[in-house]
């Protein structure tokens, strides 16, 4: 039985990015707060000792900061028709683990969705006509670009992120990004400062009439003193940000920007390597009560709330769902039910070209060093005479220049030996590579569900996942892959490669973290699992905060996006809810 | 029915008469850092280190068997400024009684009116746990007669108010001395007052005017930002003067700081830190490689630091002490500075112990110590070893 704790005004579960805003933001308000997150506690000075935080093996290769399998485990599958099998490692995305979640190991690609990503099906729609998006299910997000900037200029400016503007507040500003949604302010810091390979990049793609910008970076150009006045310094473009903590306090992450100020309040409280097992509703299904959860000795509590929010990572947070029974499980073959679809990913393809003569350093990096161009990505360009809808953003990034992954050679090079030896050490220094960042669009055999056979180390059921890139995808990414082809000639390489991606998804080799949807946002309760709050429609004391609410995945990486609608959710629910409880819109 | 309206009268009186000393008494409290010793409820426990032994800080809430509930206001008075409690019994000056009894009659009767509305706090300590002979307290008799100059705090009238305000601060409530100021053999206050002393394994940096070792190159406005936010362009406060911002000088009034600043910046030099190392090329040139390696990323490769969050080395006083101690056990176990409201974040630095052997530990603090115009004394290998055996790192 489990013991039952005294009520809490919010309980949150999951302390990574959302969970901390959204903890931020409620404490502020007066709430008197508890997150129960199932990893451990983790900081900079302890935990991502400078020292030793560029350990290789340690983090890249063994995963240190990542959720284990052992703790939660998937099944995966591509169709319907198949049985899903559970991963024995995770692979083609690597979730997070702990205080900060994936926020600690993430690049800092720091995107604002677009206007059109919003309010894509009406976009689409009258450009095109809605024959266009035939056999995807696209959707309008229910919040629109007027509603949702401020929360994006809140997030960057809680980052620090480092950027230029290409639109404010209408003005295009040269040398930014002309694709961007209007903007209220500039970025926080200036851009990064940029080495040899983005430098050519830009180079190379302005002389072909395209619009290269510094790509938004949670790698800091400069030390910087945020909203809540916690500091951060400035990078040193070591180059270990992904699967890595950052030890300089120059990544946004929750322990950067939120944490020293959020875990002195008196009325909020944080209970680490405990783990909740679900939300616990009232007999009619119409109110969260309480969750239960586990701690790290195998005891069992029942924390009550007023408000629970789940933050525990897109795909979490939907398995969550399902568990607690919030909303109704998604069916494919009768399109009926909405937790569970729209789930997306992300569609990449990359270039790599090999030089003589050059030098690129690759060991002077950050995550998100680099320069962009967008005039592939979205709708951007015209896709009237074009048999896909979607694009991507293609990034000239240097980061990762490691000892042990990082061993790019020439197509034809010999595969171990000598001779391999010889070729990572000519290709190390002298190729440099960009890539693209595909869409990726809802297809009503896409979703996730439980799975019928596997269960946790508690005996709950497994999250399956059913997915390959729909034909839409595909068509879109051999486009990228096109156009990576003809944006790298004029370069020169002596050789130069282009992935082109084929159907079948394979969970093995690592692809990309960004899952989203399965418990999207929108305005009709038949399509969406939460309103435009991110509040459930079906248990509106319940607010599910992440990536999961994303209506489809746009050729942007989505950690800008979340960070937007965490506040987004938090001003509702600090605005709105907690003054009169209850669905902020009507179902 | 008017007896009992006549009673509630005159409590409300008296509450509202004490009021303002209670206020007045928690500030003196916050200026006196009682907290710092005496624990965040006052119920005692937090443990000195001395040369003599060790001494845990008593009870000092209104609990009357295990506090100082029996206490009256002239005991208060007595035992505050004469080091004796009742009973005839001797305090250690651990409690700082020397400084206190700079403090006026007034300050220490509202430091009481706040004490009596503590909470009281059942909880027994051993104060005394000092080696024999110092546990015998009868020996601050002795001491006392030799050592002990009660004598309050006489204003200096060829000086301004704040001046004097930031004297009486630094020199009573606040006992800035009790750590700065160098203890003779017999744990007494000796030469140059607040020149920098050792004290429980750290150096307590030099306060005076001097330009290597003190405060000669901050401004007034430095010292203010340093003690209200626990950093400043110079310097970033951690070890024992993190819990000093913490509980007392980051609570302080502006004008209060402002005057201690004052003061401080009107100290004369002390004799120095004994110059710069000198025919220690090879430990500097050992200690310039560990730097690039190992510290830069933070501090950088001009030792300038960065500009908001992590200290600068060079013409950081800090580095500059004639002691090397607390250098040494901040890159052997790392340091977490200070969190005030005002700046929150509370950067740590990473222990090295696991890394670096104390020959790469004295080179890179002796690179440190006389890189970027920075001059003081070399470190050498046995120093840091000794530091590492006591601390266990």
């Amino acid at each position: 039985m489990a013991k039952l704790l005294p009520k809490r005004d919010a309980v949150i579960i999951g302390l990574g990015w959302t969970g901390s805003i959204l903890a931020q933001q409620l404490t502020d308000a007066g709430l008197n707060v508890v997150a129960i997150e199932r990893g451990p506690w983790r900081d900079t000075a302890t935990d991502f000792n400078i020292a030793y935080m560029q350990d290789e093996l340690r983090y890249a290769i063994r995963k240190e900061l990542f959720l284990k399998p052992s703790v939660e485990a998937m099944t995966m599958r591509n169709t319907r028709s198949q049985t899903a099998m559970p991963m024995r490692d995770y692979g083609s995305f690597l979730p997070g683990d702990g205080v900060g979640g994936a926020g600690v190991h993430w690049n800092g690609h720091t995107w604002r969705f677009w206007s059109s990503d919003f309010s894509i099906h009406s976009h689409l729609a009258q450009r095109y006509g809605a024959a266009k998006m035939k056999g995807l299910m696209l959707q309008d997000w229910g919040v629109t670009w007027n509603e949702i900037e401020p929360s994006f200029d809140k997030f960057e400016y809680l980052c620090g992120i480092s950027g230029k503007a290409g639109n404010l507040k209408g003005q295009i500003v040269p040398g930014g990004n002309p694709f961007e949604s209007a903007r209220s302010r500039d970025y926080p810091t200036p851009p990064m400062k940029m080495s040899y390979a983005p430098t050519l990049f830009a180079q190379k793609v302005r002389e072909q009439g395209y619009h290269p910008f510094p790509t938004p970076s949670a790698n800091l150009s400069t030390a910087y003193v945020n909203p809540l006045g916690v500091r951060m310094g400035q990078c040193t473009y070591c180059g270990f940000c992904e699967r890595f903590a950052c030890g300089n306090y120059s990544k946004a992450s929750a322990q950067t920007t939120i944490l020293p100020v959020l875990m002195k309040k008196p009325n909020f409280e944080l209970r680490t390597e405990c783990e909740v097992l679900k939300v616990n509703l009232s007999p009619d299904g119409r109110h969260a009560k309480s969750v239960t959860y586990i701690d790290a000795k195998g005891v069992e509590y029942e924390q009550p709330g007023d408000i629970v929010v789940i933050c525990a990572y897109a795909l979490m947070n939907v398995r969550m769902m399902l568990l607690s029974k919030i909303g109704t499980q998604y069916d494919p073959v009768t399109g009926q039910g909405t937790v569970g679809r729209n789930y997306c990913y992300q569609t990449g393809s990359g270039a790599r070209m090999f030089f003589e003569g050059k030098h690129f350093n690759p060991f002077i990096g950050a995550g998100t060093l680099g320069q962009t161009m967008d005039d592939f990505n979205g709708d951007a360009f015209d896709h009237g005479p074009l048999d896909f809808v979607g694009g991507g953003g293609i990034n000239c990034i240097v980061t990762n220049g490691r000892p042990i992954t990082n061993r790019p050679t020439a197509p034809g090079s010999p595969r171990w030996g000598q001779g391999w030896k010889k070729a990572t050490v000519e290709g190390y220094n002298s190729s440099m590579g960009f890539s693209a960042q595909g869409s990726s669009y809802p297809v009503r055999e896409n979703y996730l569900d439980l799975d019928p056979t596997y269960t946790d180390r508690h005996g709950r059921p497994l999250l399956r996942v059913t997915f390959d890139f729909p034909d839409n995808d595909i068509r879109m990414s051999h486009f990228m892959s096109d156009q990576l082809e003809k944006i790298a000639k004029p370069f020169d390489a002596k050789i130069t490669t282009v992935s082109r991606i084929k159907k079948g998804w394979d969970a093995v080799p690592y692809q990309s973290t960004h899952n989203t949807g399965g418990a999207v946002m929108g305005s009709d309760p038949r399509t969406s699992a939460v309103n435009k709050y991110l509040q459930s429609w079906d248990v509106p004391n319940v607010f599910v905060v992440g990536a999961s609410g994303f209506a489809h995945n746009a050729g942007m990486n989505p950690t800008g996006t979340v960070g937007a609608l965490a506040f987004w959710a938090a001003e509702a629910i600090t605005t709105k809810y907690i003054k009169s409880p209850g669905a902020l819109v009507p179902a | 029915m008017k007896r009992i309206f006549l009673a509630i009268a005159f409590a409300a009186v008296s509450t509202a008469a004490s009021a303002a000393d209670v206020g007045a008494g928690r500030y003196q409290s916050v200026l006196g850092d009682c907290e710092g010793c005496h624990g965040k409820n006052l119920a005692g426990g937090v443990e000195l280190m001395t040369p003599f032994g060790k001494l845990v800080a008593p009870n000092i809430t209104q609990d009357k068997d295990t506090g100082i509930g029996n206490y009256t206001a002239e005991d208060f008075r007595r035992a505050m400024k004469e080091g004796i409690a009742p009973g005839g019994k001797r305090l250690y000056p651990a409690m700082p009684y020397p400084a206190y009894a700079r403090m006026s009659d007034a300050d220490i009767a509202a430091l009481w009116a706040y004490f009596r509305t503590i909470k009281p706090v059942r909880h027994v300590v051993v104060v005394n746990q000092l080696r024999f002979p110092f546990n015998l307290r009868f020996m601050m008799r002795g001491w006392n007669m030799l050592f002990f100059r009660p004598a309050p705090y006489v204003p200096d009238v060829s000086k301004s108010a704040a001046w004097n305000r930031g004297a009486y601060i630094a020199t009573g409530p606040a006992h800035c001395g009790t750590c700065h100021t160098p203890k003779s053999f017999f744990g007494a206050d000796t030469g140059l007052a607040l020149s920098g002393a050792l004290l429980q394994g750290w150096f307590a940096p030099d306060l005076t005017g001097d330009r290597d070792a003190g405060l000669g190159g901050w401004s007034a406005r430095d010292v203010v930002e340093y003690l209200k936010t626990g950093r400043n362009g110079h310097s970033i406060a951690s070890g024992p003067m993190a819990e000093v911002v913490e509980h007392s000088t980051a609570n302080m009034k502006d004008a209060d700081l402002q005057a201690v600043a004052v003061y401080l910046k009107d100290m004369p030099p002390s004799a120095g830190n004994g110059g710069g190392a000198s025919g220690v090329e090879a430990q500097m040139k050992s200690g310039a490689g560990i730097y690039r390696m190992n510290c830069a990323a933070c501090h950088s490769f001009n030792g300038r630091g960065d500009s908001v969050l992590f200290p600068p080395l060079a013409g950081n006083a800090l580095v500059r002490q004639a002691g090397a101690q607390t250098l040494v056990r901040v890159v052997l176990a790392g340091s977490k500075a200070v969190a005030t409201p005002a700046a929150p974040t509370g950067p740590g630095m990473p222990s090295f112990a696991w890394k670096l052997n104390d020959e790469q530990v004295a080179n890179v603090l002796t690179y440190i110590r006389n890189n970027w115009g920075n001059r003081a004394p070399a470190v050498s290998a046995d120093e840091v070893a000794k530091i590492r055996a006591r601390h266990g790192s």
